[in-house]
């Protein structure tokens, strides 16, 4: 398989990070960076990953299926909504709020829209819990989040469409 | 970047350089007494370094509290293997988020602490195992790693003391189970972060089976500041056998939640009323989570006392990571269980059978008894099955999960059984006809 080059550049930074009998250490962030850059993992990938950190390609999907922020086989959308409601955020709306979210966007836990662009999940605590009820879109924390928020957010995902 | 106003109650040893501009740069960590301590062992011995760490009380801030000093001083220097410094950075304690502004404000000085840490058991290498959803935390500190090297502060021969020294980040991808010490190890090798048998314990067979020295991220940003005021000092910042500051994160029902640096054995009353601010809407205290959501819970009777690992104990509680989750009269118990459950069942890793299974019944039956479909016998239930699971699980997820459902299920048992007096179920057990858990 052939990476754009700026994946590329990524893989050789991780790779580098570990002594080389150990190039398996590499397994996760490779998988999640890829992630990151191509919107899904697929079955080329896997066997990418594999051949370069030295394991078998089902040593590859055995740590994918481990990890909920790797998405495989199903990929999430563009923009991935995650809403937590764990206990700070639960007792400061975070249930509400997921409720609101999946209305609002027609979709429930890891449903992602039918034009890929939105996903949604119901998050367990992602380390906001002072400044809580928080959500994550992508990797983007928001804090203190109302319902009214959440909307000025969400729509402005359909915006810079 | 400070997400809540500091407290005049605050005692400022780990976030000194919080607020300050430019805090991720060396630059401003060198002239804000940054690199002190390192330098400062560098010309001390190992031993006389760990000394200084015994004296000053310091305990893991993971959640476990064990003796720093003493985890160190395990690891054999005179291995052959190569030796490492891994951090805990995979913070997921529900209601814990410390690390995150300590690697956000200061970043550095988590490195300077894995330093000496390298010092102490000859180790060269050190690598920051970071959630995957903290990825701009990576960043962060990989900016102030390149910065750190730029300015001769990692690398080979630091600052003409002959000591070498790398840095790396890591990073997760969503598993609570993964701050486990032995199912970070697995993790960080590229498996499924289930834990390992122990012993041997990490600092004799950790990463690649070498001997590792591992805490949590806020362990090892106290240690600088452990050697520039010297371990009896620091210790007496806190209560005896709890040295030092510790930061707490206040979050739920009061009025202004954050994260805050006090001494350790500060009253959780005082903690809720002067520093955060008192109960929000001016409603009454009803019980609270004193250290993330593994900790059993305190009543408001209950929370008059001393926020350290000694005092929490003996109130049948724990410290855990600091994670202080404060709950108003308005609060619903069974509820609380409920998510917490369902929190732990999601996390379990499978390996062994009381967690995987232990944690499915329990979330199954508390999801009836709060769908109002509970059996009068279900607080019971809830109580005998997380009692058995105490103790007989493979590490402490299944510990964790049955700790805060018991003190649940003990401390607020009325409401459960209201729960389960409303509930058209409720008298199905005494006619003997078994009634399948839910889905």
């Amino acid at each position: 398989m052939t990476l754009p080059p700026e994946l590329e550049a990524k893989f050789s930074e991780i790779l580098g990070k570990y002594p080389p009998q150990h190039k398996r250490s590499a397994l996760v962030p490779l998988l999640l960076y890829s992630q990151d850059y191509l919107g899904k993992i697929t079955q080329e990938l896997v066997h990418e990953v594999a051949k370069r950190t030295g394991v078998f390609p089902v040593q590859v999907e055995e740590v994918i299926t481990y990890y909920s922020m790797l998405h495989s086989p199903k990929p999430m959308g563009k923009y991935h909504v995650q809403v937590c409601t764990n206990v700070s955020c639960q007792l400061t709306g975070g249930m509400e709020l997921y409720d609101h979210a999946c209305k609002k966007l027609g979709l429930g836990h890891k449903e992602v829209s039918s034009d890929g662009v939105i996903s949604l999940e119901e998050v367990e605590c992602i380390g906001a819990c002072s400044w809580a009820p928080a959500i994550q879109i992508n990797y983007d924390f928001h804090h203190n989040v109302t319902p009214e928020k959440l909307d000025e957010l969400l729509d402005n995902l359909r915006k810079v469409q | 970047m400070l997400y809540n106003e500091p407290s005049p109650h605050e005692v400022k040893v780990l976030t000194q350089r919080f607020g300050l501009p430019n805090s991720t740069t060396v630059d401003t960590y060198v002239a804000n007494e940054g690199f002190q301590a390192f330098m400062k062992a560098a010309s001390m011995t190992p031993e006389a370094i760990v000394d200084e760490i015994k004296k000053s009380n310091l305990r893991g801030r993971g959640g476990a509290g064990f003796p720093t000093g003493m985890k160190w001083s395990f690891v054999p220097r005179n291995n052959p293997k190569p030796k490492y410094v891994v951090v805990n950075a995979d913070e997921s304690e529900p209601g814990t988020c410390k690390d995150r502004p300590l690697m956000e404000n200061d970043p550095l000085q988590l490195i300077e602490g894995m330093m000496i840490a390298g010092l102490v058991v000859d180790s060269h290498c050190g690598y920051i195992y970071i959630r995957g959803e903290y990825r701009y935390l990576i960043d962060i500190m990989d900016r102030a790693i390149e910065d750190a090297y730029a300015k001769g502060w990692l690398g080979k021969n630091i600052q003409g003391t002959g000591f070498d020294f790398d840095v790396y980040t890591h990073t997760g991808a969503g598993a609570y189970e993964c701050g486990e010490e032995s199912a970070l190890l697995e993790s960080l090798e590229g498996k499924r972060g289930v834990p390992r048998i122990r012993p041997p314990f990490p600092a004799v067979a950790g990463l690649w089976r070498c001997p590792t020295v591992l805490n949590n991220v806020e362990t090892y940003c106290a240690v600088p500041s452990i050697l520039r005021m010297g371990g009896e000092a620091w210790a007496n910042l806190g209560t005896p056998r709890n040295g030092g500051t510790k930061l707490f994160c206040i979050s739920g029902h009061v009025n202004k939640p954050g994260v805050y640096e006090l001494p350790m054995g500060f009253n959780l009353i005082r903690m809720i009323e002067d520093v955060a601010g008192g109960m929000r809407g001016g409603r009454k205290l009803k019980a609270v989570i004193p250290g993330g959501s593994s900790c059993p819970i305190l009543r408001a009777d209950e929370c008059d006392i001393p926020m350290d690992f000694d005092s929490l104990k003996n109130a049948r509680s724990m410290l855990g990571s600091g994670g202080v989750m404060v709950m108003d009269e308005t609060t619903d118990m069974v509820q609380i269980a409920l998510r917490i459950m369902r929190f732990y069942q999601h996390e379990s890793c499978g390996w062994c059978i009381p967690c995987r299974e232990g944690t499915l019944w329990l979330k199954k039956i508390l999801t009836r008894v709060s769908d109002g479909m509970g059996q009068n016998n279900d607080p019971a239930l809830i109580h005998e099955l997380a009692n058995n699971m105490l103790g007989r699980t493979f590490c402490p997820l299944g510990d964790a999960a049955a700790m805060p459902t018991i003190a649940l299920v003990e401390k607020f048992r009325d409401e459960f059984e209201a729960y389960v007096r409303r509930s058209p179920m409720a008298d199905l057990t005494a006619t003997e006809t078994p009634v399948p858990v839910g889905a």
